[in-house]
């Protein structure tokens, strides 16, 4: 019985805690991009498929935590031409690293509405630690984290053989990212 | 004969604008069918960039002949001639302006915006739409054959004056012989 009760507490505790705890992702409504450049030109380029788990209290942000999952067969590299290279080996090899992965490891405010995730990013087989700074607004229950974060693309693999050097598509690769939560109701 | 000449810039941007039309045309015959390779993509950015040295280049090119007039046609020439030769001249800078705009709005639809020589980007007039893309290659492929079929004409009948009316309409534009012409006096 006492076992239950302290159970309870610290239940109505954390309940308390995380009044606005982000836990429900709504994927039809974030996005993954990212903009590449060849030959200088901005291509934008996005992930069709993801999925992410997230907890994220703004006021306590130390305690969240974010992973996400992304799909790498559902990129579009921005043209036809460019989907159907860029599943193949010399870029991200999607039939042998069919996922790409980004989990934090921490969460710390920056000041105001600004915040940095930093986490491992893998892609290809290959990880990173990355840092990802984002702003987090909320209305309601509904939550947005939104940032960018600036990846070589040499790091993880991508683009390889004929595309290895950095004359037409340039190493720096822009990722972009909006992922929308709901409160829990569960923590209401 | 009537000795009048064009100047020698109007000269040297007749030459390095057939060069750089030329050019194109040809890079954009070779580029259409390649499959996707760096080279590729080089070989489309500068086709592209060729195109917007041709369209600013027109501009100029119109200003200067607007202040620096050509010399007439061989008064012998028929009237219809003169007619045409005037017509495929303007057919030829209509096509210097609107070639290069197809390719941009081309550009824009398809999803790649243009930054010149890799630098400066052109704002896209168009948003993203694949359709309109496709259509707009048709145009600017319609536009390119145009733009040869006149092309041809033009050379052609700058030989016909002159290996068979000998007159001087061809030497006039020659550059050999500006440089000639103006060293002599």
């Amino acid at each position: 019985m006492k076992r239950v009760v302290v159970a309870l507490l610290l239940a109505l505790a954390s309940v308390a805690a995380s009044a606005e705890e982000f836990t429900a992702v709504q994927v039809d409504k974030s996005s993954i991009a990212f903009v590449s450049r060849q030959m200088g030109v901005p291509v934008n380029g996005r992930f069709g498929k993801f999925s992410a788990q997230i907890r994220f209290d703004p006021a306590k942000p130390e305690t969240g935590s974010v992973v996400v999952d992304i799909a790498v067969a559902s990129i579009d590299a921005g043209s036809a031409e460019a989907n159907d290279a860029v599943a193949g080996k010399d870029w991200f090899d999607a039939a042998a690293f069919p996922g790409a992965r980004f989990a934090t490891t921490a969460i710390r405010p920056l000041g105001g509405n600004r915040y940095e995730a930093l986490g491992k990013l893998t892609i290809k087989g290959r990880t990173r630690d990355v840092a990802a700074p984002f702003t987090f607004a909320s209305r309601g229950s509904v939550g947005n984290a939104e940032g960018t974060l600036v990846i070589k693309r040499a790091d993880f693999g991508i683009g390889q053989g004929v595309w290895a050097d950095f004359d037409t598509v340039a190493n720096e690769v822009e990722i972009k990212f909006r992922l929308q939560a709901e409160a829990s109701a569960a923590h209401k | 004969m009537n000795g009048a000449r064009y100047t020698s810039t109007a000269i040297s941007l007749h030459w390095l604008m057939a060069v750089l039309i030329i050019g194109a045309f040809c890079v954009g015959l070779y580029m259409a069918d390649l499959p996707l390779s760096p080279m590729k993509l080089k070989i489309f950015s500068w086709h592209k960039w060729t195109g917007i040295t041709i369209f600013l280049l027109v501009f100029f090119r119109i200003a200067w002949r607007a202040w620096h007039r050509p010399p007439p046609l061989p008064p012998a020439m028929p009237r219809w001639m003169q007619v045409a030769a005037h017509a495929g001249h303007a057919a030829l800078y209509v096509l210097m302006i609107v070639l290069p705009i197809s390719g941009w709005l081309m550009s824009s639809a398809k999803g790649f915006q243009t930054v010149y020589f890799g630098v400066l980007p052109i704002p896209d007039l168009l948003p993203k739409n694949k359709e309109l893309g496709d259509s707009l290659l048709l145009v600017h492929q319609i536009l390119a054959w145009t733009m040869a079929t006149v092309v041809a004409g033009h050379a052609a009948a700058a030989l016909k004056h002159h290996f068979v009316d000998r007159d001087d309409v061809l030497t006039r534009m020659s550059p050999r012989h500006s440089t000639l012409k103006e060293k002599t006096p």
